[in-house]
């Protein structure tokens, strides 16, 4: 954060560093280490990590009955 | 990228892909929109459709703000950078749209000032460089940029910078989806929502859909496994005799949207009495203009604008493809004529179109199915 320019803040883009304006989140300001969706040169949103751990975890139990049916085919002896 | 690498497993996609087919009914047809350009671009890129079943068919919708900028406003734009002593400023995806005058890029090489921009803030320190000169911001963009013209505009009227103005071109989503549905040319059976814009406007904007026209709405994210995991949840809605807005990107969409972002966008423009659309036409309050308020920084006030309306050329069937009508391998000059090298229609221009995306990542894929399946059915290089 740029505590001189409150609206604007320094972000790390896939390892190129620039700096942001945030004015469009002043309602809950991001704080150092969180994630944000960034659109020219604007922060759009906060990415919410509780969220995004439970699309995953949805996604982790789609691959894991897909897998689990892969296991059964391959194991599967019809004669 | 963190957010990013995870929704892009093959594994889960080949899983989610087997859920998707085991909803399908037999005999019915499938015809989903993704309303966003950006999504059309992940579903070329990662060549989604060759997971889905047949039956399913995916329809690129009018999403791309590049796309849907009719020829007259380029021809306008055009001339109002030709003006005196005015530095315009633009996106580099706008650098190449056609207007029937060429490009702004083949303007730049007439010697018109014209600059790309990453960001609207970018053309205010051009204009605080040169104090005697009039900058004048191309703005382009559905909700999910408008918020930054917005902002831009703020920040110029408190920093009293009186050589700065935009010419707006931003519109709005929810009209041109309800165009499209109200349109007999197509029958779709739910959308794909689009995410970013739907990081501003919520969800609930959406909710009209589902209530008068009875079509599922799920709000996508864009890697690949998003896309899939929405066109997963809105077959669960069919199968399951729903309509229904859901949120599949809730990691970035807000289900209210952002406050913040929406009153700055009130608070400096309204809604234009109509507005002509590449392809959809004139459809009424469907985009924005500067609010009077504003007005010592509205390009359209500040320089004279023709406004004339301009055909697209007649070879240009962009305006089918942005009504998901035409798929972008059925046009007449795809590939050939049109290319993103010389672009003749928008939908070529941007990565976000469905043409280009087409382009750069499907249609070499397509030629060697049809071969393989001798059907010949392909007329494009």
């Amino acid at each position: 954060m740029m505590p001189e320019h409150p609206d604007l803040a320094k972000v790390d883009v896939s390892g190129v560093r620039r700096v942001i304006n945030v004015g469009l989140l002043s309602d809950s300001p991001p704080q150092p280490g969180e994630w944000v969706l960034i659109h020219v040169g604007f922060a759009l949103s906060k990415i919410d990590e509780e969220e995004a751990a439970a699309a995953l975890q949805f996604l982790e139990g789609i691959g894991q009955a897909y897998a689990d049916e892969l296991a059964a085919l391959a194991e599967s002896r019809i004669e | 990228m963190r957010f990013v690498d995870e929704f892009r497993d093959a594994e889960k996609a080949h899983a989610l892909a087997a859920k998707i087919a085991a909803l399908c009914e037999p005999g019915r047809q499938y015809k989903f929109m993704e309303v966003c350009g950006g999504h059309t671009h992940t579903i070329y890129k990662h060549g989604l459709e060759d997971y889905l079943p047949e039956t399913i068919t995916l329809v690129h919708g009018p999403g791309c703000p590049v796309c849907v900028i009719p020829m007259g406003r380029v021809d306008d734009a055009m001339h109002l950078a030709a003006q005196p002593d005015v530095i315009m400023t633009s996106f580099g995806d706008m650098m190449r749209v056609p207007g029937s005058e060429g490009s702004f890029f083949d303007a730049k090489a007439r010697g018109t000032d014209i600059r790309m921009v990453y960001s609207p803030l970018d053309s205010l320190k051009i204009a605080r460089a040169n104090p005697d000169k009039r900058v004048v911001f191309m703005a382009i963009g559905f909700e999910t940029t408008a918020p930054s013209t917005a902002m831009t505009l703020l920040r110029a009227a408190a920093e009293g910078l009186r050589n700065f103005s935009v010419f707006c071109n931003h519109v709005t989503i929810i009209p041109a989806i309800k165009a499209i549905l109200d349109s007999p040319d197509l029958r779709l059976d739910g959308f794909i929502g689009p995410g970013h814009v739907s990081t501003v406007i919520g969800c609930r904007p959406y909710e009209f859909i589902a209530r008068d026209y009875d079509r599922p709405v799920v709000v996508a994210g864009f890697e690949p496994l998003d896309i899939l995991q929405s066109i997963y949840m809105l077959m669960l809605q069919l199968a399951e005799g729903r309509s229904q807005v859901e949120n599949q990107y809730s990691r970035v969409v807000p289900w209210n949207g952002n406050l913040v972002a929406l009153k700055a966008i009130s608070q400096t423009m309204e809604l234009r009495p109509y507005f002509e659309w590449r392809g959809l036409g004139f459809i009424s309050h469907s985009a924005l203009r500067v609010r009077d308020s504003y007005a010592a920084f509205d390009g359209e006030r500040l320089f004279e604008v023709p406004g004339v309306r301009v055909a697209d050329p007649k070879a240009c069937q962009c305006g089918e493809v942005l009504k998901g009508v035409l798929k972008p391998w059925e046009c007449k000059v795809f590939g050939t004529a049109c290319t993103p090298e010389t672009p003749i229609g928008t939908c070529m221009v941007s990565p976000e179109g469905a043409c280009a995306a087409y382009y750069n990542y499907g249609r070499m894929h397509r030629q060697r199915v049809a071969e393989a399946a001798g059907t010949g059915g392909v007329t494009h290089p």
